[in-house]
């Protein structure tokens, strides 16, 4: 037995468990389950439901074996292992106790509520609870209270957990959630009844135990028995969220979080988790060609004609531009397709960044999302973590409530729910504070684990490629990368970025960029230009280029498109994503394409034969074989690289040495609830943009 | 053998001489108190701890051990002491007088209290309500600064600051965590233990918490040694005692007496007797609204100290007799009791913030017969399910009242049932003569 673990007893079992183990997690590591309510494992213990009770031999009361640690229980007189019991009728009787009492006011409308079916109540009730109440007196019954868009409210259903009161205090940042009121007038609510001002505001959803914070866009919708779950990856965001995907009948209903304490932990941000009413919307379910100025529906077949004929043509007037929402199985097709072809103006980088191309570690977040745990020093250069990844911030958050954090920022000065030092808003602070001997640049120094966090704007601007040879100097003078340590990080934005650098999705000898595709196109020097599922370019500038879009909204792309092929929503197609850790994830198909629309990969493989350069593979299998064979890291499913490559790693070498201008960053994220053209399509997140401009406006009006 | 006047602490109880500075000094206050620090801290929790006085705020925990918990050594931490003023149990009224008829003996006392466990600060957290006996402990307090007995560089040889924290009046706040969280600044809501408040206290720091007699007498046993407090009461209940008794009795009083006095002695002396005489007694609660009543043939003879009403199921408490006569409807009292933890309930946790309003709506019903035999026990199960799973005492001291009516007027409660289903007027009272 080590220092730090102790042998106890629970119901006449020994078991060796961790000193700073709650009696809770010591009964589970002993195969006991113990009913509880306001428990939570990442929030802080609040104690206060009483539905964990046990009892301690020797202790005149029970207590709540969330709260009392394995280190405070006292041993037997004669030297006898501390004790406690999870099934003896004093703990019995107390769990009924307490369940009945949580009962007694809680409204039995279980046929309406729709927590019903995934509720801790409801169940704990059936195993815990007695028959029947004896309670006679009339319910209490609580207004409602508004909580935004996103979040329904039915308080008379509520327990007064407080996990939502922790959540928003804790991990979301914005303490905003209170209880007010006392005894058994005491009612949750938000200040002033207004929406969260949280990106993580739906985690309280999850975190309810009852039906009193429900899902608004669901509410009603279905039944959890009646739903399809699938496990996937989220695409919002560069994090790679694990999610799972609830479907029925072809629809998606409802997204919600899996564990993965490597990426979200349990966490989505609201756009992940709402987002899925904008895939009913908006969605382009058949070939579209442009006949007489107007959008007019054709078959495969003649699209694929169509296709066909405007890529046969002379190769260096095409240009290719991939989004941000890709699988990388179809950026792999079409970039086979388009090398064969001869096209070298390829880009996956549509807001014009000037990440990629050198080594793999110069643009992904090499620390590790998980590594954030251990990071005593953050720079965050060119980035708003709060909007670009709400996850990753919330992960920063926690670093700092853990533990001594200082974290310092160049670029926007925005409220990131932690405290931070303002260093400038341009990226001629990132020279200036290299130059320094003091301040911040030795706070970096002295750190054990130092993160310099590079933000995908930081580099999405025509000064890009000397910030990121500007960041890469820093991180070199500042050592940052390290034997074991890699604490040069990129946190991108666009969830297929990392999965297209890694295939090289990057202009090939003399070929056109982004930006000189946009140009060319302007002048009449490319006249084709074919857009993976990017809208989030400048339209205006396509002039006269015939444009293929090939995608599954119709947003900024479809509108200006002359041949729009249908393509697959993320949830409707197995695919791989890189996320900005390197990370490889595979996802899956919830439902099937709307429509006509085909999975990416399968609409170049079916018109690459058109153009008599058949692709070698005809199945997602073959695809994905060849990737491996070609890419080693495609194949390492759920590893982040981490400090591999440390050894050969040189930060200073990144990027383009030259001046680099004083004009401030800018975030790339407008407006975090309408990134892509999925969340454009979605009702709640534009009630959520609204709601938070209102917020926004109200603050303003007040300073 | 009643105490006799020179055996009395509080000599300016009931206000009738000079609460000041002056006064106090002439009183005793501040005598020799520079002597009492020389003597080290070891000494004092030595003599405090011989001297078997036991906390003055209803637990009745040893001051002694209590101040012997805090660390040896200060740390990084601070070590604070916070005085409870926070009196708000019904019935009980003994520290008001003491901060506005001898507020030097609290504040000495704080200051010895302080030097004992190392604490540079202290807090008195004051109850809301108490806006005159805030206002004559804040002028005390300046006096002694004045006169430099406390604050930096003071005559006694260790730095000191006291401050008065006036609180918003909220029951709650008298239980030590929850006054804690109230002069941190946050909501009044208890703190789950451990860690306990000598572990981590204010702002985390360590701290003892007393109630405002405990302090108040500590001055004095010093000066005059654990063997004179010792002589007091029964072994494990030594010392003298304010009491505060009221209800039907001819002179409602404070008084301070020596511990395990009998109960009918301690209201015949001081409070003139019972309304119509001792055999118009109905019941006495003996120790604040929170402790369970007692019938009139255990007041009889019980003795008043915590082991002899322990023995007979209630408690000491903060020894604020509540007489009542035969004329009092003791179940509805017990509700207006219920009512009053129902309201003061912080809603922190499940079994109080559910329980006590159903126990206060059952009582009410039964108050006017309308319930059924059954719901007597359903009651008191209710009572024993919130009883004792509570994160605080609050749970403890709602449902006590509520046992000892069950306990002891169960009858009551049936005959009330029985004649309101017979159409008979459920209580008539007795008048009282």
């Amino acid at each position: 037995m080590s220092e730090n673990t102790r042998t106890i007893i629970i119901d006449g079992e020994e078991i060796t468990v961790p000193q700073d183990y709650n009696l809770l997690q010591a009964a589970e590591a002993a195969g006991r389950e113990i009913p509880r309510f306001c428990y939570h494992e990442r929030l802080s213990v609040a104690g206060n439901c009483r539905m964990c009770l046990v009892e301690l031999v020797g202790a005149p009361k029970p207590v709540a074996s969330c709260a009392f640690l394995v280190r405070d229980m006292r041993g037997g007189p004669n030297g006898e292992p501390p004790a406690m019991r999870t099934l003896s009728p004093l703990v019995k009787k107390a769990r009924e106790g307490v369940m009945e009492f949580l009962l007694i006011n809680h409204p039995l409308d279980c046929p309406i509520c729709d927590q019903g079916g995934e509720c801790d109540l409801q169940d704990q009730s059936l195993m815990y609870g007695r028959a029947g109440s004896r309670y006679g007196e009339n319910k209490r019954a609580v207004e409602d209270k508004y909580m935004g868009p996103l979040i329904k409210t039915v308080m008379t259903r509520c327990i007064q957990c407080t996990r939502c009161v922790r959540f928003a205090t804790e991990i979301a940042g914005v303490p905003e959630v209170g209880a007010i009121g006392r005894g058994e007038d005491m009612e949750i609510t938000t200040y002033l009844e207004q929406s969260m001002t949280s990106e993580l505001s739906g985690n309280v959803i999850d975190l309810c135990p009852v039906g009193a914070l429900t899902s608004r866009p669901y509410a009603f919708n279905a039944r959890p028995w009646e739903l399809t779950k699938t496990e996937t990856i989220d695409v919002m965001d560069a994090i790679g969220s694990n999610i799972r995907v609830d479907s029925r009948s072809g629809a998606v209903l409802r997204i919600l979080p899996r564990i993965h304490e490597g990426v979200n932990e349990e966490w989505i941000s609201d756009k992940t988790r709402f987002v899925w009413d904008g895939l009913g919307r908006q969605r382009l379910d058949k070939p579209y060609v442009r006949k007489g100025g107007k959008l007019t529906a054709i078959g495969w077949d003649e699209a694929l004609t169509v296709a066909a004929e405007k890529l046969s043509g002379d190769a260096s007037k095409i240009g290719v531009i991939a989004g941000d929402l890709n699988d990388t199985e179809g950026l792999k097709a079409a970039k086979d397709l388009f090398d064969a072809l001869g096209v070298k103006s390829l880009d996956c980088r549509q807001d014009g960044s000037k990440l990629g191309g050198g080594p793999r570690e110069g643009y992904l977040f090499n620390t590790t999302i998980a590594g954030i745990d251990k990071a005593d020093a953050i720079l965050l250069i060119g980035t708003n973590p709060r909007v670009d990844a709400p996850v990753l911030n919330a992960r920063i958050r926690q670093r700092w409530l853990n533990g001594k954090l200082d974290v310092a920022m160049i670029g926007e000065a925005v409220d990131l729910t932690y405290p931070y030092e303002h260093l400038g808003s341009g990226p001629d602070a990132i020279g200036a504070l290299a130059k320094k001997r003091s301040g911040f640049i030795k706070t970096l120094k002295d750190a054990k684990n130092p993160i310099i966090i590079l933000g995908s704007g930081a580099t999405a601007r025509a000064d890009g490629a000397q910030v990121l040879r500007a960041a890469g100097e820093l991180a070199k003078a500042a050592g940052v990368v390290r034997e074991g340590w890699n604490g040069f990080s990129v946190l991108h934005t666009a969830a297929s970025r990392v999965g297209a650098l890694d295939l090289g999705f990057l202009p090939g000898e003399g070929g056109r960029d982004t930006q000189a595709i946009l140009d060319g196109a302007g002048k009449g020097e490319v006249d084709t230009v074919v857009l993976l599922g990017a809208d989030e370019i400048d339209t205006a500038k396509l002039g006269k280029a015939f444009v293929i879009y090939a995608g599954h909204h119709g947003d900024a792309g479809a509108m200006r498109a002359d041949l729009i092929l249908p393509s697959a929503a993320y949830t409707e197609k197995p695919g791989l994503y890189v996320n900005t850790e390197g990370r490889a994830q595979l996802a899956d198909r919830a439902v099937f394409p709307k429509g006509e629309a085909k999975e990416d990969w399968a609409i170049f493989r079916a018109l690459s034969a058109r153009l008599n350069r058949t692709l070698p593979y005809d199945s997602l299998n073959a695809l994905r074989a060849k990737l491996i064979e070609e890419i080693e890291s495609f194949g390492q499913i759920d590893h982040a690289p981490g400090a591999e490559g440390t050894g050969s790693f040189d930060p200073s070498t990144l990027g383009e040495a030259g001046e680099v201008s004083s004009e401030p960053f800018v975030s790339p994220v407008k407006d975090f609830y309408l990134t892509n053209a999925i969340a454009r399509a979605s009702k709640t997140m534009a009630e959520c943009s609204a709601a938070a401009k209102a917020a926004r406006a109200t603050l303003q009006a007040a300073e | 053998m009643l105490l006799h006047d020179k055996d009395r602490i509080f000599t300016n109880l009931y206000g009738r001489h000079d609460w000041r500075l002056e006064g106090a000094k002439k009183r005793g206050c501040w005598n020799g108190t520079a002597e009492i620090l020389q003597q080290g801290r070891d000494w004092i929790i030595d003599e405090m701890k011989g001297s078997g006085l036991r906390g003055r705020g209803g637990a009745g925990f040893p001051t002694g051990l209590k101040w012997s918990f805090m660390p040896k050594e200060v740390g990084a931490r601070p070590h604070y002491l916070v005085v409870n003023a926070d009196e708000s149990e019904p019935g009980t009224c003994k520290d008001r007088e003491i901060m506005r008829n001898d507020p030097h003996h609290l504040i000495e006392g704080c200051l010895v209290a302080s030097f004992a466990m190392q604490a540079h600060a202290c807090y008195i957290y004051i109850r809301g309500e108490y806006v005159h006996e805030r206002e004559r402990l804040e002028a005390a307090i300046a006096e002694a600064y004045e006169a430099k007995l406390i604050g930096k560089d003071n005559v006694n040889g260790w730095d000191f600051d006291l401050y008065i924290h006036h609180g918003a009046g909220a029951y709650i706040c008298g239980e030590e965590t929850a006054l804690l969280e109230s002069l941190e600044g946050k909501k009044g809501q208890p703190r789950m233990k451990p860690p306990f408040p000598a572990g981590a206290g204010l702002y985390g720091c360590p701290t003892t918490v007393n109630n405002v007699e405990s302090i108040a007498v500590a001055p004095t046993i010093l000066r005059r040694g654990k063997e004179w407090f010792l002589q007091f009461g029964r072994p494990n209940n030594s010392g003298t005692k304010i009491f505060s008794i009221s209800g039907h009795v001819n002179a409602p009083c404070n008084v301070e007496e020596a511990m395990s006095i009998p109960l009918k002695k301690l209201i015949e002396t001081y409070a003139g007797g019972v309304r119509g005489g001792w055999d118009n007694l109905k019941a006495v609660i003996p120790g604040g609204s929170s402790v369970p009543l007692i019938p009139k043939d255990i007041c009889d003879d019980v003795l008043m100290d915590f082991d002899a009403l322990r023995d007979v199921k209630s408690g000491l408490g903060t020894a604020a007799v509540i007489v009542m006569d035969n004329s009092t409807d003791v179940v509805k009292a017990i509700a207006r009791i219920s009512y009053f933890y129902k309201h003061e309930s912080c809603g922190q946790c499940t079994p109080c913030r559910e329980g006590t309003g159903w126990m206060w709506r059952v009582l009410e019903r039964m108050a006017r017969g309308e319930a059924e035999i059954g719901e007597i026990d359903d009651l008191l199960d209710v009572a024993g399910q919130v009883e004792g799973h509570t994160i605080c005492a609050l749970g403890d001291a709602a449902a006590w009242p509520v046992q000892g009516l069950i306990r002891h007027f169960r009858h009551e409660i049936e005959d009330r049932i029985n004649n309101y289903r017979a159409g008979k007027p459920v209580f008539v009272p007795v008048a009282a003569e």
